[in-house]
């Protein structure tokens, strides 16, 4: 198949729109605009429909809608139109409504500033909004998996009920690299037997809702949901071994710092030290598995990170803090060079954690 | 050739990534692992623009030239910021017409091009940034002239094909250069 050069941006739009998305509804933002605007060219002549809401708030809330009403529906912002979005997921989260949610995030906290940063990562894999909830968070670390990973995110949002989100940066959204638009093949999906697309007199009508008054049914309605929450950490969790056999030292990184660490990797191996990268491709579910096992032959770990350091406390958990974990951190919108992470290789293989 | 590590520089309206964007047609057409990252942001509107291309054998790690073996800068500012970030034994090319300066440093090696200046004169306003190209076509090898006018057709959009030509033209104009 024919490979073409595409912003990751891009690649997020078109691969939406194979999986047959259909109802885009978003607010410009940098640096994730030209999903937007690639939707904005191609959905109208697809019969589709590209709405640029008043704001996050509204598109949001649009997307809601349209899942309600049964289609794939999408939007894309970046940091701070994320956090506009919370309430809204929240609600979808609690209507157990699929829909997948674009993140290329931007430096922060506040409205910080435009350049590639990994500090929302607390935000995707806790919880993005109130009450207890999860979104599954995909992390693709080029351009081809920008289009395969989105790909993914529909499947999944169907198949669990939930709303997904590809956590991208600044950097994956828009650097161009060769890509496939292949079409990934869709999993097998339930049916949608719970949408409100109009009952035509021969059914009871279906409702969809987050208000639950009575806390024993909202109680288990959180079980209920929880339940698919554990179906999803025993069957989704992915993650790339990279050169891991037989390091000593193992790095965790995604996205933009894994690409990095990767050169950070080699440069470490060229010098004598067994150095490794363990790659989540999902943030949630934490592909806790590789960690635990990777905590039984490394000495110790390194969380890479364009944040002041939150995967990391993930890494503590997944690897029962059996081994040291020391922290390499750009944030801002700062990126690591690869000597910086280099430089952490060789302390703290030399048996400096801090 | 080994990785090509290329960072073009310059104003915001030279054209800078549009040629970043030929040179990593040119890697892509030839099989080759490529990445492009541009520069992003306010100061893309007449301030300063660069970006990175990387074109290597093997799959690609940073897509961020931080240390080029390749710079080509089109303004001042760039010579300043940039030149001590090139590898030793790299090349520079630089607009010659909008840089009055010379390298300073003696580990890599300088190429001056007039290219602004050339592309007024032949009638090809705003392509000294493909002068600059052909410049480095003839000294790196980085491409042959088959996979360049395949590039080119990549780039150039449909709308504009009467573009095509004058590209051409000034790629070759920086390849015959002195």
């Amino acid at each position: 198949m024919e490979r073409v050069l595409m912003k990751g941006n891009e690649a997020i739009a078109e691969a939406a729109i194979m999986a047959g998305c259909r109802h885009f509804f978003g607010y410009p933002i940098t640096p994730q605009t030209e999903v937007a605007a690639y939707m904005s060219k191609r959905l109208p002549k697809l019969g589709g429909v590209y709405l640029q809401a008043e704001s996050e708030v509204a598109s949001i809330n649009m997307v809601l809608g349209a899942s309600a009403a049964g289609v794939r529906a999408m939007t894309s912002s970046s940091s701070p139109g994320i956090s506009l979005m919370s309430e809204g997921i929240s609600y979808m989260a609690g209507c157990d409504l699929p829909a997948v949610i674009v993140n290329i995030q931007r430096g922060g906290p506040g409205l910080g500033g435009i350049q590639p940063s990994q500090a929302d990562y607390f935000q995707a894999t806790r919880s993005v909004g109130h009450g207890d909830f999860h979104v599954i968070a995909l992390s693709p670390n080029c351009v081809q998996e920008m289009s395969d990973l989105t790909q993914s995110a529909f499947d999944l949002a169907d198949i669990y009920r939930c709303p997904v989100m590809i956590l991208g940066d600044g950097i994956l959204g828009q650097m161009m690299e060769p890509v496939e638009l292949r079409r990934i093949p869709e999993r097998e999906l339930p049916a949608k037997d719970w949408i409100t697309s109009g009952t035509a007199g021969k059914r009871g009508h279906n409702i969809v809702n987050s208000l639950i008054l009575k806390p024993e049914a909202l109680e288990q309605s959180n079980f209920d949901r929880f339940d698919r929450y554990k179906l999803i950490e025993e069957s989704e969790a992915l993650c790339e071994e990279y050169m891991t056999d037989d390091a000593d030292i193992v790095l965790a990184a995604y996205g933009a710092a894994s690409r990095i660490s990767k050169n950070a990797v080699l440069a470490a191996r060229a010098r004598g030290i067994k150095a490794g990268l363990l790659r989540p491709l999902t943030l949630w579910p934490f592909p806790k598995k590789n960690f635990a096992a990777a905590a039984a032959y490394a000495q110790a770990f390194i969380s890479v990170e364009m944040s002041m350091g939150q995967m990391i406390e993930d890494v503590k958990l997944a690897t029962e803090c059996k081994k040291p974990v020391a922290l390499c951190a750009r944030t801002g919108g700062m990126v690591h060079s690869p000597d910086e992470i280099l430089a952490k290789i060789i302390s703290v293989n030399g048996g400096n954690y801090n | 050739m080994g990785d090509a590590v290329i960072l073009v520089a310059g104003f915001g309206g030279q054209g800078i990534l549009f040629a970043g964007k030929f040179l990593v047609y040119a890697g892509m057409l030839q099989g080759k692992h490529v990445s492009w990252l541009p520069s992003y942001g306010p100061e893309m509107r007449g301030g300063t623009a660069n970006c990175s291309v990387i074109i290597s054998d093997r799959p690609i790690g940073s897509p961020i030239a931080e240390t080029p073996n390749i710079l080509v800068v089109m303004n001042t500012p760039s010579l300043d910021a940039f030149e001590k970030s090139c590898v030793s034994g790299g090349r520079i090319f630089v607009d010659s017409s909008l840089i009055e300066r010379k390298i300073v440093r003696d580990d890599v090696t300088g190429f001056y091009i007039p290219a602004t200046r050339l592309a007024d004169e032949d009638k090809l306003k705003g392509l000294a940034n493909m002068i600059m190209v052909g410049k480095i076509i003839r000294e790196t090898g980085i491409c042959d002239s088959d996979e360049m006018e395949a590039a080119l057709n990549k780039i150039v959009p449909e709308r504009k094909k009467n573009m095509l030509e004058a590209n051409l033209r000034a790629i070759n104009l920086g390849y015959i250069s002195a």
